[in-house]
């Protein structure tokens, strides 16, 4: 840059890596005083990484720091801690609020920074023994919130608060800092309603008038278009677009979130008259689930008997919340009918009985006995819910462990799925993420079930196991005829193993495609009803 | 977890053992065979300190094997084991009262303890279901406030047994009351093995054998499974259809129970009935045998329970023997405080370690 004035901040070459597992790859960009950027893609695209970068969090230096320059007004700088990106005048607001809920707007704008009064025992025991000048934080505060433009009372409690006025507060906060030049918001409007949304969206113009920088991030295409000076969009770990809003649009932004290279992707021949043939087997209507993070509002499908269903959509959008509500993991309501019958919701034994499986998406916590050997692991389930692996002493009323049986069984998945062990008795918690995740399909399928749930069955494995994990499901899909249905947010993914593919944005379903759909469509999906 | 196998392997043979073994138990273990060795050098009877060692065993290897369940379930140790000592107690005074003698007297104490067990282990289990999580610390309380309670109680039931009331008042229980002539040594005197001072109680250590047997045998049937797998992860077990509060629920009864059965095995080799402040002082030896052993508070096995209880009870007996004999002063007391007490530091915390 060859401009008499730097620029507020530019990152040059920025790489990081997780153990070898490249996440950030030579991102350059830039932000001039005042600018608003929009920085939009997908989960796992890297953009929270980035920002973590730039504000020096803990996780990045334990996990071997990152490489490239970040340039602050001219100077590179390096944080070891956010309290040195705070002091650097970078401010950040969080998904999840960090507030105080007993304490009051004001005082938890000014935490800590407050503004104290000389009290009698402070040439004793320290400035610590200041009383606080109330008046001047409250002036403080107002003119926080006054630059944000719009109107939050200060001396009410967080606790009773609606979630829009908390947001305000954090940003209130982060602006009362006279040093803030450049403000980070990680999606601050996920939380807020249509009305709260349109006046932080005012409230950051304002800031850039008065000459604060924002990085902006969010799903929501239409605020970044609306608000922005410039959209940055990523993926896999890459900048691949840097436009002006103004030069650019919905459509083309979503094309660059989600496409990758779209030819060379292969999805499985959309056979109509024989989706025409098919009977239904699950039918959902009505469902609704509270998931923490992951709520279902209105959820109504169908899934016909031997295919593979795929549900879609952006992460906290309710997709992972469909699968846990109707196994009975979260409460959730609606009716759900299993070849004609109803099974009764918010109980798993129920769900299992009527020869439904479950892989969960939260491997250690639900679907792993670490401590315990991959035999009982595999075995479990099928054992206390089937009556198998067992031997019966006594007319049935002693029900012995079959060791021979389980290790037999263990071991043939161990061979098929290709699981890495030293033998069958290795603890679970010893293997690698993609060999759990085998080992959690391995006791799904030992259920031997007509229906089968997997959640995010890709999630934090490896390419090779990847690969390995999803022709497993596509094996065991023809081979036994089981209908299975995928919850991914790996697009891609459940475009090369599903037949259709359905995308749930909103807690709703926003569509049901055959799995040869454009990227772009399924891409619109997503995006359709986000909150 | 993968660090944790390689530094194992940097370490040496002694590591290892360290590593294998646990360094307090190690330690334990090294000053029992120490006290072992002292114990002729300075002039205490060798045989008869064994014998010490295998009854004080026979004694006590049965409320600590109440440990068993609980720690499998995932609710903890069971520091509400007074609540299971007091049934067995009602069972001993009840059986006492109603006139029974000898051998019988102790089948009816069992018989007469096991609905008390069940009632108090049902509402105690109740209790550990509503607040899962923080179970050891209210399971403490348990057994603190079921001893206050029946400190009135043993005053005020209507005990008239003159074996068993204060002589001048006609009522109330006494705090020790003797088993001569009732069931002192019923089990220790079956199939009795005497070789000079050298004693083997067997029909008591053939009695821990069953149901030490019997609980192994339960953790390898289909509930004793699924009461392990709770234990090791309740959300997994959840998702597998498994009703967690009925698994836990018969945990905590089966403790009981076990606790129940424990101290009648207790008084048999002791002699005496102990009731009012003498549950509370039951617990924590009984926990920390079980640690000692090898158990953490979410794995327990039997063997842990034989190893801990003979290791435990070989410090308790050993020490004031060889200390006596050496500086003519009693030491007892305090080390077997500092090992029980030490050692249920020394689990709890490293209670994440290993835990889910």
């Amino acid at each position: 840059m060859s401009n008499d004035k730097p620029r507020l901040l530019e990152m040059k070459n920025i790489q990081k890596d997780f153990f070898g597992n490249q996440v950030l790859t030579d991102i350059n960009l830039s932000v001039d005083e005042g600018e608003v950027v929009g920085l939009v893609g997908e989960n796992g695209a890297g953009k929270s990484t980035l920002m973590r970068i730039l504000f020096g969090a803990d996780m990045i230096r334990e996990t071997g720091g990152y490489g490239g320059d970040v340039v602050l007004e001219g100077k590179t700088v390096r944080f070891s801690s956010p309290f040195d990106a705070i002091a650097a005048g970078i401010g950040m607001v969080h998904q999840e609020f960090s507030l105080i809920p007993g304490f009051t707007t004001t005082e938890n704008i000014l935490l800590n920074r407050e503004p104290t009064k000389k009290s009698v025992v402070h040439d004793i025991f320290g400035p610590r023994m200041n009383t606080l000048n109330r008046s001047e934080m409250d002036e403080r505060a107002a003119n926080a919130i006054e630059m944000m433009g719009v109107s939050v009372d200060r001396k009410m409690y967080i606790n009773e608060m609606p979630v829009g006025h908390k947001q305000f507060t954090e940003i209130a906060r982060e602006l009362s800092k006279d040093q803030l030049k450049l403000l980070i918001l990680d999606e601050p409007t996920a939380v807020l309603t249509e009305k709260e949304a349109e006046a932080l969206l005012a409230s950051i113009r304002g800031m850039s008038e008065r000459g604060i920088a924002v990085i902006f991030i969010t799903h929501r295409l239409q605020e970044i278009l609306s608000v922005c000076d410039k959209v940055v969009v990523m993926r896999d770990g890459r900048v691949v677009s840097e436009k002006a809003a103004k030069d650019t649009n919905v459509a083309e932004i979503t094309r660059q979130m989600v496409g990758r290279s779209v030819e060379t992707s292969s999805a499985a021949p959309h056979d109509e008259e024989a989706e025409k043939e098919r009977k239904t087997i699950l039918k959902v209507d009505r469902l609704w689930v509270d998931m923490p993070g992951e709520i279902v509002r209105d959820v109504s499908f169908e899934v016909k008997e031997g295919e593979i269903l795929g549900i879609g959509g952006l992460a906290g959008q309710g997709k992972l919340g469909i699968p846990n509500g109707i196994m009975g993991l979260y409460q959730a309501g609606g009716t759900v009918t299993f070849e004609g019958k109803q099974i009764p919701l918010n109980s798993p034994r129920q769900c299992l009985d009527s020869s439904f499986a479950f892989v969960s998406e939260d491997r250690r916590g639900v679907g792993l006995l670490l401590e315990e050997s991959l035999e009982w692991n595999i075995a479990f389930p099928a054992m206390q819910i089937q009556n198998r692996f067992l031997r019966n002493y006594l007319g049935g009323l002693i029900k012995w462990r079959d060791e021979k049986a389980i290790k037999e069984i263990t071991d043939k998945y161990i061979d098929e799925l290709a699981i890495k062990c030293t033998s069958s008795k290795q603890k679970a918690k010893e293997l690698s993420g993609g060999n759990q995740q085998k080992v959690c399909l391995a006791k799904a399928f030992a259920l031997n079930p007509r229906l089968l749930f997997v959640s995010e069955p890709t999630r934090g494995i490896d390419v090779g196991a990847k690969a390995l994990v999803l022709e497993a499901l596509k094996k065991f899909n023809r081979e036994s005829g089981v209908t299975i249905v995928v919850v991914s947010s790996e697009l891609e993914e459940l475009r090369q193993s599903c037949d259709r593919i359905a995308i749930v944005s909103g807690g709703r379903i926003a569509g049901i495609l055959p799995a040869s759909a454009s990227v772009e469509d399924l891409g619109t999906l997503m995006l359709s009803q986000v909150i | 977890m993968g660090e944790k196998t390689d530094i194992k392997k940097e370490k040496g043979w002694f590591g290892r053992l360290v590593e294998d073994f646990g360094l307090p138990r190690l330690i334990i273990t090294l000053f029992l065979i120490l006290l072992l060795i002292l114990a002729p050098i300075v002039g205490a009877d060798f045989p008869s300190q064994i014998t010490n060692i295998i009854a004080r065993f026979s004694w006590n290897g049965i409320l600590v094997l109440a440990m068993v369940p609980m720690v499998h379930s995932g609710c903890g140790l069971n520091f509400g084991l007074p609540l299971g000592i007091i049934s067995g107690l009602l069972g001993a005074t009840i059986s006492i009262e109603l006139g029974f003698t000898g051998a019988l007297s102790f089948l009816m104490a069992i018989l007469i303890a096991t609905p008390f067990a069940l009632i108090f282990g049902c509402g105690y289990g109740w209790l550990l279901n509503k607040i899962k999580g923080g179970e050891m610390m209210i399971a403490t309380y348990v057994g603190f406030s079921s001893v206050s309670f029946m400190c009135m109680m043993w005053l005020v039931l209507p005990y008239k047994s003159p074996n068993m009331v204060w002589g001048l008042a006609g009522k109330g229980l006494r705090t020790t009351i003797s088993l001569e002539g009732y069931y002192s040594q019923t089990l220790a005197k079956f199939l009795q093995i005497r070789i000079g001072n050298f004693v083997i109680p067997t029909g008591s250590l053939l009695f821990f054998a069953l149901l030490a047997f019997l609980m192994w045998a339960f953790l390898h049937t289909k509930t004793g499974t699924a009461m392990t797998a709770v234990g090791s992860n309740p959300t997994f077990a959840r998702a597998a259809g498994i009703n967690i509060d009925r698994i836990r629920l018969l945990s905590v009864v089966m403790s009981t129970w076990l606790a129940a059965i424990g101290i009648l095995v207790y008084e048999q080799g002791f002699g005496f009935v102990q009731l009012y402040m003498a549950p509370f002082y039951m617990a924590l030896p009984a926990v920390s045998a079980i640690l000692i052993g090898g158990a953490s508070v979410n794995k327990a096995s039997i063997t842990n329970v034989i190893i801990g209880t003979i290791l435990f009870q070989g410090i308790v007996t050993m020490t004031p023997t060889v200390m006596n004999n050496m500086i003519h002063m009693d030491m007892s007391e305090v080390i077997r405080i500092i090992a029980s007490n030490g050692m249920i530091l020394y689990a709890l915390t490293r209670k994440t370690e290993g835990a889910k």
